[in-house]
């Protein structure tokens, strides 16, 4: 999952893909603000098929943390 | 003239208020609704029970249909957002955030939902969780803004939805509107061009620094944090600046504002306070009632547009 996420994330914020690790931290580290992580969620929700509801989005801050819930949502790697 | 957002909300000119906060309060509302645009109420980060007061006063006063503008970061938001449901408020704009959680009880009151949104994202996100129509706010605005200008912003939205679009951001005569329309908006949302009208309670010093602002007055504070206001300059956005481009840190800067928007649009401080106002402001230069306003805006606007 994780190189398909740093597929969508290099994609949305015109990162290097390399930059991205698990552990990035979506605004201190690859310094996205509230309206890129608006076209982030909307870009996974597409891809995963999953509903990202934003009261959920406010714990998630790392590339991990989107990780750990799309699995929690049943999202197969 | 007619649109969808005249049809939907029952008004007669597709004229909206915005929702300013310390100054969008009953007597505003009221005047903008009774002149057939509709008026807001600023929720801003006012306690609910102060909400409720201003919607019994705008329903003492007009029968037409107004507004409410929820800012979702106040710390109130959750029983600003009942309050609209149980005093039977009609329209509901929202800023400062997604208010997907407030949606179905909302749309359960049969409360039209209009999110002002500075991204096409957000506005496509809005549309698919149930918003009826949805305000693209360009950076022109006064207050806390995003980054698009109105004219790039407004016909991106309106490309990417299906529902209404109303513009809002750099718009204060009949031009302004005629130009919104032709983006593809369906009706505007004014400020600052309401500060100055006669029924406004703000100090006659931000009246009048409004009318005398000229088209580079306008500054942009806490770009650099992530939270940029726009208004008007003056000793405290000077300060401010110098100090930003210094490098200091949010926490170190917080002081110089706190509060000073009250201080502004109360007291009428103008050189130490926040004087929150649109780039328009240059170009908003007489006082007059909100009938005046809308009535010559209209005229100008339906000119330009062909409808007379």
């Amino acid at each position: 999952m994780l190189e398909k996420m740093k597929e969508i994330i290099a994609d949305q914020l015109s990162v290097d893909e390399d930059s991205i690790i698990e552990a990035s931290s979506f605004k201190e580290d690859l310094g996205a603000d509230s309206l890129d992580l608006f076209e982030l969620v909307m870009a996974l929700e597409d891809e995963y098929s999953v509903e990202i509801p934003s009261e959920d989005l406010q714990n998630l801050l790392t590339v991990g943390e989107v990780m750990n819930y799309l699995k929690e949502k049943g999202v197969e790697a | 003239m007619n649109t969808r957002i005249t049809e939907m909300l029952g008004i007669e000119y597709p004229i909206i208020q915005g929702g300013m906060a310390w100054v969008a309060e009953s007597h505003l509302a009221a005047a903008v609704s009774a002149a057939g645009g509709l008026g807001l109420i600023g929720g801003a980060n006012a306690p609910a029970e102060v909400i409720r007061n201003y919607i019994r006063e705008v329903k003492a006063v007009t029968d037409k249909p107004f507004g409410v503008n929820v800012m979702l970061m106040s710390p109130y938001a959750d029983e600003v957002a009942k309050v609209v449901v149980e005093e039977g408020v009609k329209v509901v704009t929202t800023g400062a955030g997604n208010p997907e959680k407030y949606m179905e009880m909302w749309k359960a009151a049969g409360i039209k939902v209009i999110p002002v949104v500075a991204s096409v994202a957000l506005a496509k996100r809005m549309e698919k969780y149930g918003a009826d129509a949805v305000v693209a706010e360009g950076t022109e605005s006064g207050g806390h803004i995003g980054e698009a200008t109105t004219m790039t912003l407004v016909p991106q939205v309106v490309d990417a939805v299906s529902i209404p679009v109303i513009a809002a951001g750099g718009i204060g005569d009949g031009r302004g509107i005629a130009a919104a329309f032709m983006l593809g908006a369906e009706a505007v949302q004014m400020g600052t061009r309401f500060l100055v009208a006669k029924e406004c309670i703000v100090h006659q010093n931000y009246k009048d620094r409004v009318l005398k602002a000229k088209d580079i007055d306008s500054a942009v504070t806490g770009r650099t944090h992530g939270h940029p206001v726009r208004c008007l300059r003056n000793q405290m956005t000077r300060e401010y600046v110098k100090l930003e481009n210094e490098g200091k840190s949010f926490e170190e800067l917080e002081y110089l504002t706190l509060g000073t928007l009250r201080n502004a649009v109360v007291d009428g401080d103008v050189t130490k306070g926040t004087v929150m106002a649109g780039q328009i402001a240059g170009m908003v230069n007489k006082e007059q009632t909100c009938q005046e306003m809308i009535d010559e805006m209209m005229e100008q606007a339906e000119k330009l547009l062909g409808h007379k």
